[in-house]
């Protein structure tokens, strides 16, 4: 009889998530659910606050470990999280540079800044941000190591309704210039039709439905395409019958 | 003529209070109030001691207060020049810095290297929380006797006390500003890719010195309050000899320049506490009162 602990990857790229069981006490937060991420992909998962997403997202990022089943993910990675968890005692320039250890980390780092429309502001204290700078900051931190994965943990949701946007704005262009998986925890519907190329629901520890996003930006903002993928995302949250 | 009359109800009803903001300068800018702004605290925290030196001194000058009770400022600073000039001052003074900087050395050294260890390994918190909490409620003065016992009533009594009244707070604050820096910024830290020693310099030990710092301040005082302890006691030079000397000849103005040198220390030290919080929490931008 074989027990599943063999440590050598399955897959080389993108991320594997195979029966994955995650409790705390006797609540089964994560039962068996799988779940995987194509090179480049941005997945989306939407579900409501409690349903296991940001738990989720813990395993993947390596913080916490899973009581059953099996996580592959690149080595790699980097996480972007709600607050923008910035060290209050590290001018924008050295926060960007924390995990960087190549002799050039200055300059990529100014670069990553610059991506991010944050050039100039490289010696400012974090407690002299806004909050949508402040997010942009984590952004550059996640994006300086050019990882294979990003995770993102609803990192917009503390900020307004129009930096948000500004923010979506910034997450497609950052797509263009960086080629990783990415995965975003939300509750957003908007935000998850703004962003993905597959939108996973979760619902009882697992996935449920899948959606499939293949609509231009612009159909993306007003189209009656949206409009049936967003009440079907509303339906499979169960919110139909309110819309 | 009745478009200009304000209507009859209104005006029997008080409108409800509203607040108008202007800019600041634009109120009150005559010189009068420039120069009242400018005497108001013309030396900031100290106005109010220099104040009551000047009270202090008119009291004493007109005989209110006798010269064996509390003799003038002047006396006492007349006093303290003698005692320089008869070599009395300079060698207590030397001796008594010397003691309070040896003992320090060794609290700040023993309660640094306790409290990094204590805060950093479950261990270490286990080997020396305990004592740490339980000599945090003993008395500085109550083990005094204890010391002179165990020690004698040499020097290292008095060096071993300041050390105590130094490495205690030192241990407690430390080993709580490690404890209390901020989890998710240490998680964030090490998905960045930071290894051990950058999570440590980058964050622990920043994230920790605001704590530090506050152990240095009450270091610093316990060390002073130990330094007048051990002086008191079997001293036969330094300020506190100094002191149980004029006591006992009834030289109140050489007790008062004791006393005097002791609190010029304590306002030094609070000023190096202030200059360390100054350069090294530059981040933090701290509450302003008006």
């Amino acid at each position: 009889m074989t027990v599943a602990t063999d440590a050598t990857p399955r897959t080389q790229t993108g991320v594997l998530v195979a029966q994955v069981i995650r409790r705390f006490g006797d609540r089964t937060v994560l039962d068996h659910l799988d779940l995987t991420i194509d090179d480049d992909e941005l997945v989306v998962l939407l579900g409501p606050s409690g349903c296991g997403k940001s738990t989720l997202l813990r395993l993947l990022a390596g913080l916490d470990k899973p009581d059953g089943g099996r996580l592959e993910v690149p080595a790699n990675r980097a996480i972007v999280f709600q607050g923008d968890r910035l060290l209050p005692w590290q001018r924008v320039l050295r926060n960007v540079t924390l995990g960087l250890h190549r002799p050039d980390a200055d300059e990529r780092a100014r670069k990553a800044l610059a991506e991010v429309n944050l050039a100039g502001r490289e010696r400012a204290w974090p407690k002299q941000l806004s909050g949508g700078e402040a997010q942009r900051v984590a952004l550059a931190r996640a994006l300086v190591s050019e990882p294979e994965l990003v995770l993102l943990d609803e990192p917009f949701a503390a900020l307004d309704a129009i930096t948000r946007l500004r923010m979506h704005d910034l997450v497609h262009e950052l797509r263009r210039k960086h080629h990783a998986s990415m995965l975003l925890v939300t509750h957003d519907v908007d935000e998850a039709i703004a962003l993905a190329d597959r939108i996973v629901v979760m619902s009882d520890g697992r996935i449920g439905n899948t959606h499939t996003v293949q609509l231009s930006p612009a159909d993306r903002e007003a189209s009656v395409a949206r409009e049936q993928l967003r009440a079907a995302l509303l339906a499979d949250l169960g919110l139909a019958s309110q819309h | 003529m009745t478009v200009l009359a304000p209507p009859a109800e209104a005006a029997s009803r008080p409108s409800p209070p509203r607040d108008v903001f202007l800019p600041g300068d634009s109120r009150r800018q005559s010189p009068f109030a420039s120069l009242r702004r400018r005497l108001r605290w013309p030396l900031g925290v100290y106005t109010t001691p220099v104040l009551i030196l000047i009270v202090w001194e008119i009291l004493a000058q007109a005989g209110v207060l006798k010269p064996t009770y509390a003799p003038a400022p002047t006396d006492i600073v007349s006093t303290t020049v003698e005692l320089w000039r008869d070599g009395v001052l300079g060698p207590d003074l030397a001796i008594s810095l010397q003691r309070a900087a040896i003992g320090l050395g060794i609290g700040l050294a023993v309660g640094i290297v306790t409290g990094v260890l204590g805060g950093f390994l479950r261990t270490g918190e286990y080997v020396f929380n305990g004592v740490a909490q339980i000599l945090n409620t003993v008395p500085l003065l109550a083990v005094l006797p204890l010391f002179v016992v165990w020690f004698g009533i040499d020097e290292l009594t008095k060096v071993l006390l300041i050390a105590f009244g130094a490495g205690v707070p030192m241990y407690l604050n430390l080993f709580a500003a490690i404890r209390g820096v901020d989890q998710r910024l240490i998680e964030m830290a090490r998905t960045t890719g930071a290894g051990s020693w950058r999570v440590v310099t980058r964050v622990l030990v920043p994230g920790a010195l605001p704590g530090f710092l506050v152990g240095l301040r009450f270091s610093l005082a316990y060390s002073i309050l130990g330094l007048v302890a051990a002086e008191t006691v079997n001293a036969d030079e330094g300020l506190g000899f100094l002191i149980t000397q004029a006591q006992t000849y009834l030289q109140t103005n050489k007790v008062f320049v004791g006393l005097v040198i002791y609190s010029i220390l304590g306002l030094l030290a609070d000023q190096v506490v202030r200059t360390l919080e100054r350069v090294l929490l530059r981040w933090r931008p701290s509450y302003e009162a008006v």
